[in-house]
């Protein structure tokens, strides 16, 4: 398996945010974990990148338990998060940001071979090169964000609300970029979104959190037809 | 004719640029407060004074001794601190600066109250430098240590550090890791403060644990921020001024700890950037001046 998280419990102080939760994605996989806010999905995702620190359970990548392993070295064995809100760096340039992920790679190539697909993929990076980021609307924020953490060809993708703040044409795009990624170039992605029916529509598979805990899984398109995953999340 | 006097503040300046730019790399690059830089500076001093006097080095081979004693300790007292929070980081520094003076003063080993004297001059070419040549070496090793600053925020780690200061998080979460960079600056930043410190006692020829008090360290803070945090030429301008004025307003030396101290608040207050650094008033009055003429 390609990346298996087992009992995963996490707390803030006395709060407990996810109480035991298990999943695992198969390489090449698209995975969605869907649920309301306050699910309890953000959490899980900073967990699995190791920014946050779980009470209990394992977290085994690759066939390696990394727990333990602190987020930067986790980044270096090939994942990489796109945040809630984006969090690029105000005060650095978009090319700046994007050098950023590519921290520790050496090969100058590989980054203009990348930059120059991922220009093509985001346009408006292009043209905004030399701004600095925080004079970037919401929107292409977000979409800076995504093409920071692809630019280090990662092999698991954190994908944290990447529709938040972006227009619907744009939603539809990435949710596009990210199909094709997982299509593609096999990259594996774990998707935690609000808008519920454009990542079911592209997860093979996926999870249904309510407060901490997974109450519902499978095929995602079985979860679509799913009447309690139609009320509550598709809203039809 | 430079008198003998103009050389002593002279050098005295350029000695606690180099000092003051090591405190850059500290605060301004990886956005660090130490309040305890002047114990570094004496480190720097008092191991080049225990070399070259007790066990009868030269300078030059003490140096990478000196450089690398304070870069050694810089990590050690490195390591707690950085995972303290800001405010304790302060006081931890602040800590650091008055147990290094203390052990100075009280320890018999580094001459006690009496400090070590008969420190000998820097040799060079069969010289012994002093006055305008010893100037000279002090301004070189200032250029040095400029240059390694400029090229420091040229390369990749600039970016790194820039990164954490931003978004520590997300830097993190990109595979910078901030501890590394902040140990890299700490190690960096006291390095540049023992070099300083190593010239400083070469240059007085005695040393008292007196000249490393913790007022020393408000004194390079003060600089640093007159001149602009994170900037490259921001340490050498707020060193040159905080050097001269007091000369030329001799009631200034009797008060300079509460002058340093004011003026430390003033700009925090009114122009964190300092003089050089962003949205600062004397740049922008001088821009504005050059583009009218
Ligand atoms: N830093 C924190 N301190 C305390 N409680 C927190 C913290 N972060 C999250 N929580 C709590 O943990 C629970 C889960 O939060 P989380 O951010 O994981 O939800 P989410 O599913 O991502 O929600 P959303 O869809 O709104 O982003 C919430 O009840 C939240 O209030
Ligand atoms: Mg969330």
């Amino acid at each position: 398996m390609f990346l298996e998280v087992k009992g995963l419990h996490v707390s803030y102080g006395d709060i407990e945010a996810v109480s035991g939760v298990d999943f695992y994605l198969e390489k090449g996989e698209l995975v969605s974990i869907i649920g309301a806010n306050g699910a309890g999905k953000t959490t899980i995702l900073n967990c699995v990148m190791g920014i946050i620190p779980p009470k209990e359970g394992a977290i085994i990548f690759k066939g390696k338990e990394i727990t333990g392993i602190p987020d930067f070295e986790r980044a270096r064995m090939g994942i990489r998060i796109v945040p809630e809100r984006s969090r690029v760096f105000p005060r650095l340039t978009v090319y700046e940001n994007l050098l950023t992920g590519f921290y520790r790679i050496r090969d100058r190539e590989k980054f203009s071979e990348r930059l120059s697909w991922l220009y093509e993929v985001f346009p408006v990076l292009r043209n905004r090169q030399g701004q600095l980021a925080s004079t970037l609307s919401g929107g292409e924020q977000q979409q800076l964000s995504i093409a920071r953490a692809l630019i280090s060809n990662p092999e698991l993708l954190l994908v944290d609300e990447v529709s938040m703040g972006l227009m619907p044409k744009l939603v539809d795009q990435v949710f596009e970029i990210l199909k094709r990624l997982n299509e593609e170039h096999g990259l594996t992605i774990l998707l935690v979104e609000q808008n519920a029916y454009a990542s079911l529509n592209i997860s093979k598979r996926a999870y249904v959190l309510e407060t901490g805990t997974c109450v519902l899984e499978g095929d995602a398109h079985e979860l679509m037809s799913n009447p309690e995953v139609k009320e509550v999340y598709l809203g039809n | 004719m430079l008198s003998s006097y103009a050389i002593t503040i002279g050098t005295i300046i350029v000695i606690q640029a180099i000092a003051v730019c090591g405190l850059n790399v500290i605060v301004g690059f990886a956005g660090q407060i130490s309040l305890g830089h002047a114990a570094f500076f004496g480190i720097g001093a008092y191991t080049s004074a225990i070399l070259t006097v007790k066990a009868g080095l030269s300078f030059w081979t003490a140096l990478p001794i000196v450089i690398a004693i304070g870069g050694l300790i810089g990590l050690m007292l490195g390591l707690p601190s950085i995972r303290v929070r800001e405010d304790f980081l302060a006081i931890t520094t602040i800590g650091i600066n008055f147990i290094v003076e203390a052990l100075f003063r009280y320890i018999p080993f580094f001459g006690g109250a009496l400090g070590i004297g008969g420190i000998p001059r820097i040799m060079l070419f069969d010289i012994r430098m002093k006055g305008i040549p010893f100037f000279f070496l002090c301004l070189f090793f200032l250029c040095i240590v400029i240059l390694i600053c400029w090229w420091f925020t040229r390369s990749w780690a600039s970016l790194a550090f820039y990164a954490i200061r931003e978004e520590e998080t997300a830097a993190s979460a990109m595979g910078i890791s901030p501890v590394r960079f902040k140990l890299l600056a700490f190690v960096m930043g006291t390095s540049m403060a023992a070099l300083s410190g190593s010239l400083y006692a070469h240059y007085m020829q005695f040393i008292n644990a007196g000249d490393f008090s913790f007022p020393v360290s408000v004194g390079f803070l003060s600089m640093l921020v007159l001149g602009g945090i994170g900037t490259i030429w921001g340490p050498v301008i707020g060193t040159v001024i905080l050097g001269v004025l007091p000369e030329l307003f001799r009631p200034l030396v009797d008060y300079r700890i509460l002058f340093y101290t004011l003026l430390l608040l003033v700009m925090i207050r009114f122009q964190p950037g300092g003089l050089l650094g962003e949205k600062s008033l004397v740049k922008n009055i001088l821009s504005r001046t050059f583009k009218r003429c």
